[in-house]
């Protein structure tokens, strides 16, 4: 019989001590109930809930969703239920899940942000929140926070002077430099950077010619965008000194390690659990079994130790 | 509502185009009603990405059947399965029809519940028309297709002992014209308890109305691309007319069934 010492998956983000790295993905994890029929949500480090507006969002017509190669592109609109019947009617259920819930804010300006992040505060059960800066505002003709770095500071800071809670700024691709957006949100004060949200993305029903998402763009997810969004994260980490989250078509623990190993300190799994809902569980087990392999007692020895000579 | 990586394929059938599976899956099996679907991965790594929806078609001995056209990525690989292989499943998925649709009205007790299928839609349609028999209602099918070869299950459900009319648009099989067009006629000829439909888009719409100016309650099985099938990405949405309030309502998860009268044809706005 052989004794297997035990691994140490755990990620300290210096705000929030997760059990392993890997967190479900926001939008593709619905509120968390839907997985209970495949998984313990407790095994997961944890997960992102689905974007939160301040009231209940309408959301796109159909179609939302077009399959383009090893992606997805999808015009969800961000549909959603609103804080308060979260807060009641889905809120408790998660309290009893033994892992870090994350909730997605959403706001049209900054003002909703604050809403959103305020409400949500007089409630407990909440680990930290992932401010969605990619949605439209209306204040600025549409344009997302996340598209500039002055913009990006001014939401975050906003938050950041309200919430009890850490907040970690999700940031888009659609940017020229990334890295200097995280480096705003930085300096307003985020307790860390999640990347990459979608690509803007946009596909052609050539029969009929018209786009295949009602939206015409949509944001592409999967493993196509995997190369890039991992070029984007080591960009980042290269360049801030708070914790960043990688995510963008992770679907197997080797996709994982690249992320860790390029500087993420935690990864989130999204398109990849809407196929195999389970993957999540899959990936901690390779993470833990590349652990074994490489004779590492602790997981998180391996992150940003990328060998660039 | 599980996952089965490990459904053994235990036999297929083909009639051109259009194929039929048979899983092995008995906790699935156990649990699955009429109009309930099946999410099915086709390929292993991401080419196709996304699993693809089937309605059951039928049920015996812990195995589920499926029925399908080929269309598409998707539905080519899986043709391309064959016995002894395995298939990753999720199901069963979605709400199911409304057995007893109907039959709460006296006017109409004992008159059959009419199952209209337009080409695959007969999918679902073979396993409700199969369980209604079974507790003792009265059915009559109604099988519509392009061409004879569009209705490929015309002599198995013939064989199953039920009412069955076939229609054919271009006439090479049993009534010429729409399966609609039948529709109306069988109305207005005998009387009839329900309507359950699955097919194309204006099929659906137009069978909806015939129910409608009869007076018959009407369910219908609409499709979606899906993201995932259990509700968790908000892909599939349909408008849908709830508590008098219309809004984008999940397929996967409210449907893939829905009462004729509930849902929106023309969006407003």
């Amino acid at each position: 019989m052989t004794v297997r010492s035990a691994v140490d998956l755990s990620v300290d983000l210096g705000f929030l001590r997760l059990k392993n790295p890997v967190l479900a993905a926001s939008g593709t994890f619905g509120y968390g109930p839907e997985f209970e029929p495949f998984l313990d949500p407790g095994r997961l480090g944890g997960f992102v809930v689905k974007g939160l507006h301040f009231d209940p969002r309408p959301g796109n017509p159909p179609p939302r969703l077009a399959e383009t190669p090893s992606g997805l592109i999808n015009a969800v609109g961000l549909q959603g239920v609103g804080v308060a019947s979260f807060c009641e009617k889905t809120l408790p259920r998660l309290r009893g899940y033994k892992t870090a819930v994350i909730v997605n804010v959403c706001g049209a300006d900054t003002e909703e942000y604050v809403r959103v992040v305020e409400y949500l505060d007089g409630h407990e059960g909440i680990a930290a929140y992932e401010l969605n800066i990619s949605c439209p505002n209306v204040k600025a003709g549409g344009a997302c926070p996340a598209q500039s770095p002055a913009a990006t500071r001014k939401v975050v800071a906003a938050v950041k002077k309200r919430s009890r809670r850490p907040v970690i700024t999700k940031l888009s691709p659609n940017v020229t430099d990334v890295a200097a957006v995280a480096a705003a949100a930085e300096e307003a004060g985020t307790d860390a950077v999640s990347l990459v949200n979608t690509f803007l993305a946009m596909a052609v029903d050539v029969e009929t010619r018209r786009p295949k998402v009602a939206n015409v763009y949509g944001g592409l997810s999967g493993p196509a965008i995997r190369p890039i969004a991992l070029r984007m994260v080591h960009q980042t980490a290269s360049r801030v000194r708070i914790p960043v989250i990688g995510l963008g078509g992770i679907a197997t623990a080797s996709d994982a390690l690249e992320f860790l190993i390029a500087g993420a300190r935690a990864v989130q799994v999204g398109t990849a659990g809407l196929v195999d809902p389970r993957a999540a569980l899959d990936i901690i087990d390779g993470l833990e079994e590349y652990c074994r392999r490489h004779s590492l007692q602790r997981l998180s020895e391996i992150c940003g130790t990328i060998d660039v000579r | 509502m599980r996952l089965d990586p490990t459904a053994k394929i235990t036999n297929k059938e083909r009639w051109g185009g259009y194929h039929l599976l048979i899983l092995e899956s008995p906790d699935i099996a156990r649990e699955a009603v009429p109009g309930q679907f099946l999410m099915i991965r086709v390929a292993y790594g991401s080419r196709p990405l996304l699993r693809r929806p089937f309605g059951v078609h039928s049920r015996s001995d812990g195995s589920l059947g499926i029925f399908f056209k080929i269309e598409g990525e998707g539905t080519n690989l899986l043709a391309g399965k064959n016995p002894g292989e395995t298939l990753d499943l999720i199901g069963p998925l979605g709400k199911g029809f409304n057995l007893g649709l109907g039959e709460e009205g006296e006017a109409h007790s004992g008159a059959p519940a009419l199952v209209v299928g337009g080409g695959r839609g007969i999918a679902p349609l073979a396993f409700l028309a199969a369980e209604m028999r079974k507790n003792g209602r009265t059915v009559k099918i109604l099988y519509g297709g392009r061409s004879r070869t569009d209705i490929p299950l015309k002599d198995r459900l013939k064989a199953e002992g039920g009412d069955l009319v076939c229609a054919t648009d271009d006439g090479s099989f049993g009534f010429s014209g729409l399966v609609t067009d039948l529709l109306d006629k069988e109305i207005q000829k005998s009387p009839a308890s329900a309507v359950y439909a699955c097919g194309p888009e204006p099929m659906l719409e137009t069978v909806n109305r015939i129910a409608a100016a009869a007076g018959l309650p009407c369910e219908l099985s609409l499709e979606a691309r899906m993201g995932c099938g259990f509700g968790a990405c908000w892909g599939c949405v349909r408008r849908i007319r709830k508590n008098g309030a219309e809004s984008w309502v999940k397929i996967c998860e409210d449907g893939p069934v829905f009462s004729g009268g509930d849902v929106v044809w023309t969006v407003k706005g």
